[in-house]
Order: C-alpha cells, then sequence, then structure tokens
C-alpha cells in the first residue's frame, strides 16, 4: 500500500512541477516579446551566452571535427574515403554534432550560471525586491536571457560549424593526405541548405530550452547556498536532457520524411 | 484614526502545506502612522507584510489599501498599487550587480521611467538623506559594511517617496550604536515623507523608538495591539514574557519546525 502510495505521490508531483514550468514558459515567451524590452540587458546577456562561450564551443568544435574525420578515415578505408570522409565531417557538423554539443557545452556554463544567479537573488530577496520597485521580474530577469540565448546559439553554431569543418579538413589533409581541393568540393557538394537550416533551428531551440530551465529553477530554488546549488545541478541536467530530446524530435521533422 | 485606513486587514489566512501560518490576522492602520508588529522567528511577521505587499498570496481574507481591495489585484492596477510602497529588506536585498546610486534609483528608472540623470540626482540626495556622500554611490554593494548597506537599502525604499514604507527587522546583524542610528533615519524619514509605515522586529528596544501603535503576533494572530507606552504597563502575559525576553511563560518557542 506505501508503495502505491509513493508511486501516487511521485505522479501527483509530476504533474505539479509540468503544470509549473508550462505556467513559467508561457509567462517567459509573453514577456519576451511583449514591450517594455530591455535592450541593455539583452546586448550584455548575449556578450555573456555568445561571446564568452566561443573559446570553449570553438574547442570542442575543433576536436570533434578532427576526430570525425580521423574515425570515418578508418571507417571508410578502401571506399572512396577522400569524399566520403568530407561529406560525414560537414553534414555531422551542420546537422547534429554542432549544434547538440555547442548546446551542451552552453547548457553547463550558461544554464549553470543563470541559475546560480537567479537562485542567489532568490534566496537573498532580491527577486522580491525588484517587484517592490515596480519591476517585473520576467521582464527584467528571465525575458533578455531567453531573448538573447535564442539569437546567441545559432550565431554560435555557424562559428562552431566552421571551425568543426575545418578540423576535419587539418586532419584530411596534413595527417591522412587527402588533396585540399577535392576535399573542399566534396564538402561543398555534400552539404544543402537544409543542413544548415536544420542545425540553426535547433541551435535556436537548445538556446531557449537553456536559459528556461536556468531561469526556471533559479527562480524556484528554496532554502539557502544548498538550495541554489541545487537548482544549479537541475538546470544542467534538465537542459541536457532536453536537449538530447529535442534534438531527436527536431530530427525526425526535418529528415524523416 | 480617519474614516479609511490606510491599510485594512481582515481575517487574513496563510498556511505553506499543513501548517497555518497566519489564522486570522485583522488590523486597521491609520494614514501617517507607524505601526509595529513585534513577535518571535516563525510567528507569521514576514508572511504578513508579504501579503500586504502581494508578494505572497493570502489563503482567504481581505487587505484593503486606501480601501480598494487588493487581494487578487494584478496587471496594471497591481502595477499602479506597487507605487505606493517601499520596503526596507532584512538583509537588505541590494542588487549586487548594480552601483549603490544604480539601487537607489532602480525603482525612479525601472519602475517610474524617470531619466537615469534625474534619477541619479535624486538618488544622490536620498543617500546624502541617510548620511551616505556622492562617492558611496558610486561602490558597489559588496564594498559597504552591514551598517552602510542597512542606508543604502533604506535609501532605496524611499527614494520613490512612497506612501507606505515596511521595514523587515530593520536593525538586526548591527551593533547597537548602528541599530539606534538606523532607528533614528527611519524615524526621521517616514516624518520627512508623511509616509505610513509598517516594521516587524524582535528588537523591543527598535519597536519602542519607531512605533506609534505596536501589536503581537502569535500564534498566527494578533494577540495584542495597543499604543507603545502601553506595551509596558499591559497584563498580557504573552506580551510580558516576549519584552522581558523570559524562557518560562505562555510562549512555547518551536524548538522543531
Amino acid at each position: 500500500m506505501n508503495f502505491v502510495a509513493g508511486v501516487g505521490r511521485l505522479f501527483l508531483a509530476f504533474l505539479w512541477h509540468t503544470g509549473h514550468l508550462a505556467i513559467f514558459t508561457a509567462a517567459a515567451l509573453s514577456h519576451s516579446v511583449r514591450p517594455p524590452i530591455f535592450g541593455r540587458l539583452i546586448v550584455r546577456q548575449l556578450i555573456e551566452i555568445g561571446y564568452f562561450s566561443l573559446p570553449v564551443v570553438g574547442l570542442t568544435a575543433i576536436f570533434t571535427g578532427m576526430v570525425l574525420a580521423l574515425q570515418s578515415h578508418t571507417g571508410f578505408a578502401g571506399f572512396a574515403a577522400e569524399s566520403a570522409v568530407a561529406t560525414v565531417v560537414v553534414l555531422s557538423m551542420t546537422r547534429e554534432l554542432g549544434p547538440v554539443l555547442a548546446g551542451l557545452m552552453v547548457a553547463g556554463r550558461i544554464g549553470a550560471a543563470m541559475a546560480a544567479e537567479i537562485g542567489t537573488m532568490r534566496v537573498t530577496e532580491q527577486i522580491d525586491a525588484l517587484v517592490t520597485l515596480s519591476t517585473n521580474p520576467y521582464k527584467y530577469l528571465v525575458a533578455p536571457r531567453v531573448i538573447a540565448a535564442v539569437v546567441a546559439l545559432p550565431l554560435l553554431v555557424i562559428v562552431d560549424d566552421a571551425i568543426g569543418v575545418f578540423g576535419g579538413f587539418l586532419v584530411s589533409v596534413y595527417n591522412l593526405g587527402y588533396n585540399p581541393s577535392t576535399y573542399i568540393n566534396s564538402s561543398w557538394d555534400a552539404l544543402k541548405t537544409v543542413d544548415v537550416l536544420s542545425g540553426l533551428v535547433k541551435a535556436a531551440t537548445f538556446g531557449f530550452i537553456i536559459a528556461l530551465m536556468g531561469c526556471y529553477n533559479g527562480y524556484n530554488s528554496r532554502g539557502g547556498a544548498q538550495g541554489v546549488g541545487q537548482a544549479t545541478t537541475n538546470a544542467v541536467v534538465s537542459a541536457s536532457i532536453l536537449i538530447l530530446t529535442f534534438d531527436y524530435v527536431l530530427t525526425a521533422l526535418f529528415f524523416n520524411r | 484614526m480617519s474614516a479609511i485606513p490606510k491599510i485594512r486587514m481582515r481575517d487574513l489566512h496563510k498556511r505553506f502545506g499543513a501548517k497555518p501560518v497566519l489564522d486570522g490576522v485583522s488590523a486597521e492602520i491609520a494614514a501617517g502612522e507607524s505601526f509595529v508588529i513585534i513577535g518571535g522567528s516563525g510567528s507569521g511577521k514576514s508572511v504578513t507584510i508579504k501579503c500586504i505587499l502581494g508578494l505572497l498570496h493570502p489563503d482567504s481574507g481581505s487587505i484593503e489599501i486606501d480601501g480598494i481591495e487588493t487581494v487578487g489585484l494584478h496587471g496594471r492596477a497591481r502595477d499602479e498599487l506597487m507605487r505606493k510602497f517601499g520596503m526596507l529588506f532584512q538583509g537588505g536585498a541590494l542588487f549586487d550587480s548594480l552601483r549603490v546610486w544604480e539601487n537607489v534609483a532602480f525603482g525612479l528608472i525601472q519602475g517610474r521611467r524617470m531619466e537615469a540623470a534625474k534619477a541619479r540626482e535624486r538618488a544622490l540626495e536620498t543617500l546624502a538623506q541617510v548620511g551616505l556622500g556622492a562617492d558611496v554611490g558610486a561602490l558597489w554593494p559588496a564594498e559597504l559594511s552591514g551598517g552602510m548597506q542597512k542606508r543604502v537599502a533604506l535609501a532605496r525604499a524611499i527614494a520613490a517617496r512612497p506612501e507606505i514604507i515596511f521595514f523587515d527587522e530593520p536593525t538586526t546583524g548591527l551593533d547597537p550604536i548602528m541599530a539606534d542610528v538606523i532607528n533614528d533615519l527611519i524615524v526621521k524619514c517616514v516624518k520627512e515623507l508623511g509616509a505610513t509605515a509598517v516594521s516587524i522586529t524582535h528588537d523591543m528596544h527598535s519597536a519602542r523608538k519607531i512605533g506609534d501603535r505596536m501589536a503581537m503576533i502569535y500564534g498566527g494572530k494578533l494577540i495584542w495591539v495597543g499604543r507603545t507606552a502601553e506595551i509596558d504597563t499591559t497584563d498580557n502575559p504573552y506580551v510580558q514574557q516576549f519584552v522581558h525576553g523570559r524562557a518560562d511563560g505562555p510562549i512555547r518557542m518551536e524548538v522543531r519546525g
């Protein structure tokens, strides 16, 4: 009987959290599109999310591209490896690895920071102070982060794609001895608009997920330092899981026809 | 007392889970009056003022400001109402990411759409009112001592010249001299503004100094309300025990939550 009660409680808690998150998402979206928009805060977040994430995202991309080239060279040895490697690298980077790896890295870096900052503001009553100063916390804290993340992630992914493809090119040409112009032509021939477009749509979606999870967990954190720590962990874990889930959903929508 | 009180609470109830925190709080506070609610930790003092401010929603009961019901008020009407309020939080709740003058000017710029230059001028004037020079305005909150942070928080609470100011444990965590300085500043600022003040504290020295009338909250109810001078002559055993800080008496402190 206790087991059944436990399952019931878990199910009710799940429903409560889902409803709570849905209401938060609706409020975040609504405040992101309605004026007033805090331009200065959006620019600050754009710099934080986009510019300062470049090194970590760039490093991830270059090594991913290099590894992809090495691995696919091994796999395609004897099967027109030169064009196959270029195709695998460029399609994997633009369709999948670019947006997913950038999303996961930014979730770790930015999602955690958002949850920690907003969580600290919650437990030190700074969010209550915003309300008493006639400022809507959704408008001031959540909307700028959501807008900036949705804009910054696709921009990051464009750079990320380019660096990843360049990493594959470096290994293919200087390590595996491929012809550089053949490699570039093969990459160019394999690439379609939908490959890049799907990656950018994924990036914008992941940006929304990262900001939403960071803000939601921070906004609802309770109980001092421990609560803020928990919110930070939850923000990164939930954003990472949702990124992988939505990656499948979007891939199915774009390519599974 | 004028016909319409500035604040009227009637039969406020609020519970968190199974625990009732407010169990029928009723009070009337006249315009220009300084009303102090005393009571032990966890007695519902903070919840009472957070309900008046709209930061918490009471489960039942009525809160009128200037004769207008405010429970359930939202949107533009709530925004208009919030402009009447100023609040000094227990821990200051200063925004770490903003300089001192920006903290003080925050409500003017964001809440009242005042030009930044004009708001800065007003912020520096208000800082001077609480005994802080213009040089302090350029500092970050983390660079200030506890007493200075309280003064800045007081300046922020009064900068927009609110009609009602709430003080949440204004002297907690301060040395006795600084606590008395803050008490004097509160009395001076409230008088200069002609505002209504609602304070919650367990510091009896502070309560005597800043209050015209006092109420004691215990078990979620206001068990005693009277003039400040009457606090020492009442035969209410709960008030007697609290005022004299005795462990023995009808008030049993909860050692478990």
